[in-house]
């Protein structure tokens, strides 16, 4: 990707906001990311609005103006926030707009998520019997490759805790309250080996990306930041992916390693030269796992890493300095793209008490989604 | 008595020679199956995995789940918590299933895991149980199926 950089983010805080409707917030994260972008909203040529609970994302026109621009809603999933990404970007590469915008926001009601099997073509007896939950997969997943390669239970909670103390230096996190390894630890299993500490859980909020021709970008800002590569993957035949009432043996990578190895092709780096990252972590086994997965670190080295606070802000690749989808949840919609939000603002040097300390020039987002998608974007300053 | 439980699908499960078996599909282009069966024609042929496999991977199930689409008990009082995993069979297929145990010092991946058939209690207004499929440790064959028959008896 050569043309594409980002002029603006906005981020709504994620939490919970009563009656706020998912539109307002999304609104209200377009504003900001608008300011930040020092462009007017009648400046926007095209849009991609992303949402799980807003059927027709694309109604945040409503909110911001109507001059007929044309905006497509989109939906990948929890990896949602990187398709809207993609789209804006492509538009731009392809010559369709000079400035355009990706949001996302979302309002899930409280609790797992639920669901009607059959909308995955999957048969009833398997939601009936108490198969059909998404978190038997992350609990499957990281169970085997703590066994495969030799990853401990104290590992899980470090990066719990890890992420809950970033949370704590974040304002617009939802949980900002640190915590330590042994409560995270103690705490009642949700779905063996993961505790109740060691998971995200559904939100409610909002961000949004102004993007723009990389050649135009120095009209506006000073400080872009340059998208070099934004891909997505799905699944392939024996990929480890959730919601399979069978799966066959001698297995193949997950979505993550084959999106992770377009995404460098593309934009010309490395793991090696990545500065600061945001994984998804939808669990505290997630990250360790999506370390390796994205060419971060080989397997089990993440037990031996983790303990040398390696992800830590102040450590070699700080992972999910804002606190992750752990310290922030998970409005799908949004989610993605507070990611993109953070790795912009720690390009910028501008993160504040959470302000990575060395060099921070190249960034990376990577998101996992139902049913078995992979998701990567790479930004440079 | 158990022929008062009546299986919660068709065509998941069958008993041959006494043992339970898992009913699945081979695509014959390239051999790989997959379960629950698809319907037989010139590209797949229905068979029978073998009624002992290996556990690939397991989890449990602490809080209740979004009912529906859940089917069982989901009043705090009375929920069990129970495990899945995934048993590997040499057909070459994992499939996810039940386990009949959920104590992580009984479940060692790598261990063999048997195929049985359980009763599963439907709730609701008129509760009833149902069988289902589910894994069990090798050698507890004969203990999952002796309360089965006793929970078939009540």
């Amino acid at each position: 990707m050569k043309n594409v950089s980002i002029i603006g983010v906005g981020l709504h805080p994620f939490g919970r906001f009563g009656d706020k409707q998912a539109l307002e917030m999304g609104r209200d994260a377009i504003n900001l990311a608008l300011a930040d972008a020092g462009v007017s909203w009648d400046q926007v040529q095209r849009g991609f609005a992303g949402s799980h609970e807003v059927s027709n994302p694309d109604a945040i026109v409503g909110k911001m103006g109507l001059t007929g621009i044309p905006f497509f809603g989109v939906f990948n999933g929890c990896a949602t926030g990187n398709t809207s990404l993609t789209m804006a970007a492509n538009a731009i590469e392809n010559g369709e707009a000079d400035i355009a915008i990706a949001v996302g926001f979302d309002k899930h009601p409280r609790g797992a998520f639920g669901g009607d099997p059959s909308v995955l073509g999957l048969p009833a007896w398997y939601g009936e019997t108490g198969l059909f939950l998404t978190t038997h997969f992350f609990g499957m997943k990281i169970n085997r490759y703590m066994n495969q390669y030799g990853i401990t239970q104290r590992t899980l909670a470090r990066v719990a805790a890890k992420n809950f103390g970033n949370g704590a230096r974040n304002e617009k996190a939802w949980r900002r309250t640190a915590m330590d390894e042994d409560a995270i630890l103690d705490a009642p299993y949700l779905n063996y080996p993961l505790t109740q500490y060691m998971y995200c859980a559904p939100n409610e909020g909002a961000a949004a990306v102004v993007l723009c021709r990389r050649d135009q970008a120095s009209k506006y800002t000073d400080r872009a930041v340059h998208l070099l590569a934004s891909e997505l993957r799905t699944r392939r035949f024996g990929a480890f992916e959730m919601q399979s009432p069978s799966l066959p043996a001698n297995g193949v990578p997950s979505p993550t390693v084959d999106a992770s190895r377009a995404a460098f092709a593309v934009a010309g780096v490395g793991p090696e030269d990545v500065h600061v990252a945001q994984l998804q972590d939808t669990d505290a086994g997630s990250e360790i796992i999506h370390l390796a997965e994205n060419g971060f670190c080989a397997d089990g080295d993440q037990e031996k890493l983790i303990a040398e606070g390696w992800t830590n802000i102040d450590g070699g690749l700080p992972v999910n300095t804002d606190g992750g989808l752990m310290a922030n949840g998970e409005p799908i919609g949004a989610s993605g793209l507070r990611q993109v939000h953070e790795i912009v603002v720690q390009l910028r040097g501008e993160a504040g008490e959470r302000q990575i300390a060395g060099p921070h020039q190249v960034g990376y987002t990577h998101l996992y989604g139902s049913p078995g998608t992979g998701a990567v974007a790479i930004m440079s300053r | 008595m158990e022929a008062t439980r009546t299986p919660i699908a068709e065509g998941l499960f069958t008993r041959a020679d006494g043992e339970a078996r898992l009913i699945a599909s081979r695509r014959l282009s390239d051999g790989s199956v997959s379960f629950p069966a698809v319907p037989e024609g010139d590209h797949v042929e229905t068979i029978l995995l073998s009624s002992i496999g290996t556990l690939f991977t397991w989890t449990t199930q602490q809080f209740p789940p979004p009912s529906p689409p859940y089917a069982g008990v989901v009043d705090k009082a009375s929920f069990e918590p129970y495990a899945v995993g995934y048993v590997e069979f040499p057909e070459g297929v994992l499939v996810e299933g039940r386990l009949t145990v959920r104590d992580p010092e009984q479940l060692l991946i790598g261990q063999e895991m048997t195929v049985v058939i359980v009763p599963f209690t439907i709730a609701g207004e008129s509760p009833h149980e149902v069988e289902t499929f589910a894994f069990a440790p090798a050698g507890t064959r004969g203990e999952v199926e002796a309360n089965a028959a006793e929970a078939g008896a009540r």
